[in-house]
This record gives structure tokens, C-alpha cells and sequence, in this order.
């Protein structure tokens, strides 16, 4: 019985251990299974960590293989374009030193030709040279045109001039303005005085002018302006249709008519001028016969007042004599 | 009364109207009396007698108005007031050539005062008038007529826009080609003075063909002629490119340069002018010139002639070295550059020696080559002194100054 009590106790010391431990149990239960939770998923971890980092690992090779590989292809792109692009240079260096040596002699032919521009220069200055040159002498022409014209001008004016005066004109009676005895010689004016030959004004005083014998030199040097001048007539062809006819009823005897008293005063006043001249013996027959040649002579009444007889023998010719007779008999 | 004696009574009247309008031109001819006609009144007395019956008074009278009305501005002034103008420019048409005369003769001495008067004229329809007188076959005519239009012409660019409206242009050139020389020196001033405003007016005169004949006319030897024909030439050539280049193709050149020895001085300042319009352009229009020796002709007229006859060749020279290095080259080879500073010390006014300045800096300015050149001509003090030179202008000061500056920097 005892042992039944011990046992009994034992089993009530049993139960209640089996009681105190399921209590204790019940208590680490708990916690036992969050440890085996903890120890289960800390496992799992490492597992799935492993099993990462193993696919890491693979992933890490694959990885630089490729990239190996596609850089690898790059660096041979990069090396070819590399090439090309030395060769491009090494063209591009080779055409540019033929451009530049090109462009260095198409500029200096063409465009900025050296020579050119100094043949141009050149060709400038002879040119202004040969332009100064001729102007120069177109200057002078033109100078001495102007001086003639005025000379021509001005002798034209003295003509007129000298036309206008005529009675200035010194006679062997009277010396005149321009003829003063107390000069070695007579003033030009004289000269231009004793040229122009006279004229009575006519109606057409300013166009039929006088007829200048022998000009002096303006109408040797300018004969195209001495055309136009009126009072300068180079050619005498020119004068006589411009002049107009002497009027008719013109004082000049024609012919022998005499007056009625000339004879006889011819013959009353002969002995005055045999007595006049010598004194020869037979003077007097002489001066008759001289008398009878010089019969036409109506200029022997001139002839005695001036004294000269013998220098109007040529004037007698018979022609004269008998046209005159005869037109003395017809009318 | 008898019938003689009224008659006598008339013709006393117009006697003395007649003897009185005579007196009164020829006093107006001379401008010492006319202070003393102005105050008698003679512009109310004229008047009426302009509207007379017999026409050599009213001939008479339109010269005698001619006369005052060309002495004063106030008295042509009265002219337009008393409204004279409209009788006188409807008897335009009519009458016979010595009041024609007379009657352009006062047109033009109203026109030429001022703008205003000129407007009046046109207003009153006188250009068309004148321009139907212009195909008369009177020369004096003629010559009255374009004189006149060449003064309405003259003002400003609207007045000779109205002058080329009224169709006066195919007549002017017409009257080139007259036998006169009168005439052909009037038609060519009109024309000069048509042109010089606006370039559509130099192309509508260049397109009636006036440039050929005007070209035709350089070697007349009468001056004046020569002096307006080288005017209307240069005006029309100063607008634009394309009218100087029609003016060259007209091949004046070789034988304008044989102007600028002429004995008018005139002329020469003329061509001068001509030149310097043409070469202002461009490049190709200098070179036409340098290549016929102009700069040998112009380096000489400048050395021969004074004050402002030279400022035309100073301002040519200028442009022709202002376009490219080589025709400064070609300026400088020519003795242009003694000649400028010979210009430059001789003259006085400021404003040649201004132009002379620029001149000198056009030449300078290309090379280093070109300034050695202008130094060598000891130009640089003269600009300097010029430039400190108080009492000179503005416009020289700032000439001076880009020049000096561009010479410096490049020695």
C-alpha cells in the first residue's frame, strides 16, 4: 500500500508534473514555436540567398561575356571608322594643299594680276601723257584760231575804216594826216589809204565794197573767214558781177567832142608854151608838127597844164581816132 | 464836229497811248527807274492798256510789264494780282509773233522769282500755252516760250512735273534740232532743268530720245551752248546707275574731255561736273573715264582754274579713288595728289577744303602703299592743323578727322 500511495502520490505528483508541464509546455509552446518559425525561415532565407547569389554569380558571367563580346565588335567599328577617318584627313590635307596651291595662281593670273594692274597703271599714264599732249595741242589750235579770227577782224575793221576815209588820202598838193613831212615814212594808215581803191557809194553801199589790190597777210593765212568780209576780194572774178553799172548819165566825154573854144585856144595859147620851152630857130615849126600829131590829144589840154607831153604818145592809138569819127559821123 | 475831227480826236489817242507805252518800256529797261515807275503807279496804268485794241500797244505794253515785272519780286507779284496773266496767256494763242515775244517774256520774268509765282503761272494754264508756242515756227518765238518753261521748270520738282504734262518735252527736243543756236541753248537749259529734280523726270527726257541729240551738240563751238548741253548731261546722269550708263553709251567721252580746255570756264565746270555725277555710281563708269585720260584732263583743269570753279574736279577725283585701290592708284599716278594739297593750301572756303580733305582721305585709305603716298605729300600736319584749326567748320573738323585717323593707323 505504500507503494500504491507512492505510486498514487507519484501519480499525483505525475499529474501534476504532466499538469506543470503541459502548463509549461503550454507556456513555451508558444515561444518554441516562434523560435522554430524563426530557425525555419532564417533557414529558407539562406537557401533562397544562396540560390540567389548562385544565380547572381551566373548572371555576372553571362553578363561580362557579352559584354566582352559587344565590345570587343565596338573597338573593331571604332578602329575601322578611326582608319577611315585618318585616310579621309590625309585626303582632305592632300586636296587642300592642291586647292590652295590652285587658288594661290587662279587669284594671282586672273583676279589680282600683278602685272595686269601694273600694265594698267602703266597704260593710265601713257594714256593721260598722250590725252595731256593732244588737249594741249587742241588748246593752242583753238588759241590761235581765236587770235586769227580777232586779226581778221580787226583788218577787216582798219579796211573799212580806211574805206570810209578815203579823203584823208594825202595828194601831191597836200600831204595828208598820216603823211607828215617831218616822218622818214608815211604811217601805215597812208599804205592802207593808197591800197583800197575808192569807190563812190553806191545803193548797195555795204555789199558792192572796193576791190583791195594785193592784201597783206590776213587773207594769206585765213582765206575761208576773209570770204565772208565784204571789203577783201582775193579774186577780181568775184568783184564784177556785184557791181552795178555806172549811171548813164556819167559826165565822161566820149571820144573827140570838144568844146567849141578848145582849138582855138589850142592854137592861141601853143606860141606861150614854145616860148616857154627853148628858143630854137625853127621851134616854132617843130611845135606845129607836134601840135598836128598830138591832133586826137584831148589830153593835151592836161598835158599843157601839167607839162608833160611825150608820156601820152602810147595813148594815141588810131583805133581810138577812128571809132571816135566814126561815131561822131553815125550820130 | 466833223467826221475828220473825231477821228483825229481817235487817233491823237492812240498816238499818245502809244507814245506813252513806248516811254514806258524803254524807262522800265533800265533798272534805276524803276523805283521812281513803281511809285508813279505804272502797274494800274499799264493795265488797261494791255487790253488795248491796236496790238502794237499791247506788244508794248507786255514788254514794258516784262521789264518790271523781271527787276522785282513785289512787282511781279502785283503783276499776278491784277490778274493780268489770264489775258495774256489766252492771247497766246492768237496773236502775232512780236506779242507772242512779249508775252512769254513776262511769263518768264513772273516765274522766276519764287515757287509760288511759278504755280500761279502754271495755275492761270500757262504751260500749256507756252508749250503750243513751242511748235511755232518763229524761232524767237520759240526761244521766249522754252526760257519761260525753263523757269517754271526750275523751282521745284512738282512745277516741272506739271511743265512735262503738259507735253513740252517731244517739242524742247524738237527745238534741239533747230538751226538757231538761240533756241538749241534754251532747249538745253529747259531740259537741265526739267531733269535736275527727280530721276522719273531725267527717265521720261532720256526716253524721248533727248540724249543723243544733246550728245551731238558737245563740239559746237559755241560756248554757251556747250556750257548747257554738259549741264543737262551731268543732270541727267547724277540720278542713277542705268541713266549714267545711257549717257555713256551715248560716247561722249573721248570728246568731252577736249572740253575741259575750253576757253569758257564755264564749260569746263561743266564737264566737271558731268564727270563727277557719272563717276559717282560705280566702279565701271570710273573706270570708262580713266580709261580715256579723263584724270590727266581734270588734274590739269584743277591746276588752272580758282575757287569754286574747282570744286567739281576735287569732288571727282574723290570718287574715283573712293571705289577700289586701283583707280586711287591710277588717281595718284595721274599727279593727283600735289594737285589736292596745291588745292588744299590755295583755297580759303571752308567747305572746298573740306571736300579737298575727303578727297585725300578716299585716296589714302585703301593700302598701306596709298597712305605712304599722301605722307610723302606731307599732307598729315596740313589735316592736323586744319583739324586744331579752331575757327573751321564742323564739317571740315569731322572730314579731317577720319582720315587722319586712317592714315595713322596705317603707318
Amino acid at each position: 500500500m505504500a507503494e500504491l500511495m507512492k505510486i498514487e502520490t507519484q501519480v499525483e505528483l505525475f499529474i501534476e508534473e504532466i499538469l506543470h508541464r503541459h502548463n509549461q509546455a503550454e507556456e513555451n509552446r508558444k515561444r518554441e514555436n516562434q523560435a522554430a518559425i524563426r530557425i525555419q525561415s532564417w533557414f529558407r532565407a539562406c537557401r533562397v540567398r544562396a540560390y540567389l547569389s548562385h544565380l547572381h554569380k551566373k548572371a555576372v558571367i553571362i553578363q561580362k561575356i557579352w559584354r566582352g563580346f559587344t565590345a570587343r565588335a565596338r573597338f573593331r567599328q571604332m578602329v575601322k571608322e578611326a582608319y577611315f577617318i585618318m585616310k579621309m584627313n590625309f585626303y582632305e590635307e592632300m586636296a587642300v594643299r592642291i586647292q590652295r596651291r590652285w587658288r594661290g595662281f587662279f587669284v594671282r593670273k586672273y583676279t589680282h594680276n600683278f602685272y595686269a594692274r601694273k600694265r594698267y597703271l602703266r597704260g593710265v599714264l601713257v594714256n593721260n601723257e598722250f590725252v595731256r599732249r593732244d588737249l594741249d595741242e587742241l588748246e593752242e589750235l583753238q588759241r590761235r584760231e581765236k587770235n586769227c579770227l580777232e586779226l581778221v577782224k580787226e583788218q577787216t575793221a582798219k579796211v573799212y575804216l580806211a574805206h570810209r576815209s578815203h579823203h584823208l588820202l594825202s595828194t601831191k598838193q597836200c600831204p595828208g594826216v598820216f603823211n607828215p613831212p617831218f616822218k622818214p615814212a608815211p604811217h601805215e594808215m597812208e599804205q592802207l589809204l593808197r591800197q583800197v581803191k575808192y569807190q563812190p557809194p553806191t545803193r548797195l553801199a555795204p555789199g558792192g565794197g572796193t576791190r583791195v589790190l594785193g592784201m597783206p597777210s590776213p587773207a594769206a593765212l585765213s582765206v575761208p573767214w576773209t570770204r565772208e568780209s565784204p571789203w577783201i576780194k582775193t579774186r577780181r572774178s568775184c568783184c564784177s558781177p556785184r557791181f552795178t553799172l555806172p549811171p548813164i548819165a556819167s559826165k565822161k566825154q566820149q571820144g573827140l567832142l570838144r568844146e567849141p573854144g578848145e582849138v582855138w585856144e589850142q592854137h592861141v595859147n601853143c606860141p606861150d608854151l614854145t616860148l616857154r620851152l627853148q628858143t630854137s630857130y625853127t621851134h616854132l615849126e617843130e611845135a606845129q608838127n607836134h601840135l598836128q600829131q598830138l591832133q586826137p590829144a584831148k589830153f593835151y589840154r592836161r598835158t599843157i597844164r601839167t607839162g608833160n607831153m611825150l608820156h601820152n604818145q602810147g595813148l594815141n592809138s588810131d583805133a581810138f581816132t577812128k571809132t571816135a569819127y566814126a561815131k561822131k559821123f553815125i550820130l | 464836229m466833223s467826221q475828220r475831227q473825231i477821228i483825229q480826236a481817235f487817233e491823237q489817242y492812240q498816238k499818245s497811248r502809244l507814245q506813252f507805252v513806248q516811254t514806258v518800256s524803254d524807262l522800265a529797261s533800265r533798272p534805276q527807274n524803276i523805283e521812281m515807275l513803281q511809285n508813279a503807279g505804272v502797274m494800274s496804268l499799264l493795265r488797261p492798256l494791255m487790253l488795248d485794241v491796236v496790238p502794237s500797244i499791247q506788244q508794248t505794253a507786255a514788254l514794258a510789264l516784262g521789264h518790271l515785272a523781271d527787276h522785282s519780286d513785289d512787282l511781279a507779284e502785283a503783276v499776278v494780282k491784277e490778274d493780268i496773266l489770264p489775258h495774256l496767256i489766252s492771247s497766246l494763242a492768237s496773236q502775232n509773233n512780236s506779242y507772242k515775244k512779249a508775252a512769254a517774256f513776262v511769263l518768264r520774268a513772273v516765274a522766276k522769282h519764287s515757287p509760288e509765282l511759278s504755280q500761279a503761272v502754271v495755275a492761270c494754264g500757262g504751260v500749256d500755252a507756252l508749250v503750243v508756242c513751242l511748235s511755232d515756227f518763229d524761232p524767237g518765238v520759240k526761244e521766249a516760250a522754252a526760257w519761260a518753261l525753263g523757269f517754271i521748270a526750275r523751282h521745284n520738282a512738282s512745277l516741272s512735273q506739271s511743265v512735262v504734262d503738259a507735253g513740252a518735252i517731244p517739242q524742247l527736243v524738237m527745238c534741239l534740232l533747230e538751226p538757231k543756236v538761240t533756241v538749241k541753248r534754251i532747249a538745253a537749259s529747259t531740259l537741265s532743268d526739267i531733269c535736275k529734280h527727280t530721276p522719273e523726270l531725267a527717265q521720261t527726257v532720256v526716253e524721248s530720245g533727248a540724249i543723243a541729240h544733246l550728245a551731238q551738240m558737245i563740239l559746237n563751238p559755241d560756248a554757251k551752248l556747250k556750257r548747257q548741253v554738259f549741264s543737262a548731261l551731268s543732270q541727267i546722269s547724277k540720278h542713277s546707275i542705268s541713266l549714267a550708263e545711257m549717257v555713256i553709251e551715248a560716247e561722249i567721252f573721248p570728246a568731252a574731255v577736249v572740253c575741259l580746255r575750253d576757253q569758257d570756264e564755264f564749260v569746263r565746270k561743266n564737264v566737271c561736273t558731268l564727270m563727277r555725277e557719272v563717276v559717282k555710281h560705280t566702279p565701271e563708269l570710273s573706270q570708262v573715264i580713266v580709261n580715256c585720260g579723263g584724270m590727266a584732263a581734270v588734274v590739269d583743269y584743277l591746276g588752272n582754274c580758282q575757287g569754286n570753279l574747282r570744286l567739281p574736279g576735287i569732288m571727282m577725283l574723290g570718287y574715283v579713288a573712293a571705289h577700289s585701290e586701283k583707280l586711287a592708284m591710277a588717281v595718284i599716278l595721274s599727279k593727283g595728289v600735289p594737285q589736292l594739297s596745291l588745292c588744299l593750301s590755295e583755297e580759303t572756303e571752308h567747305h572746298i577744303k573740306a571736300a579737298t580733305v575727303w578727297s585725300i582721305g578716299q585716296i589714302g585709305q585703301h593700302t598701306p602703299e596709298h597712305a605712304k603716298v599722301v605722307a610723302t605729300a606731307n599732307l598729315l600736319p596740313k589735316l592736323l592743323e586744319l583739324y586744331m584749326d579752331a575757327c573751321s567748320s564742323e564739317d571740315l573738323q569731322a572730314k579731317v578727322r577720319s582720315p587722319t585717323q586712317i592714315k595713322i593707323r596705317y603707318d
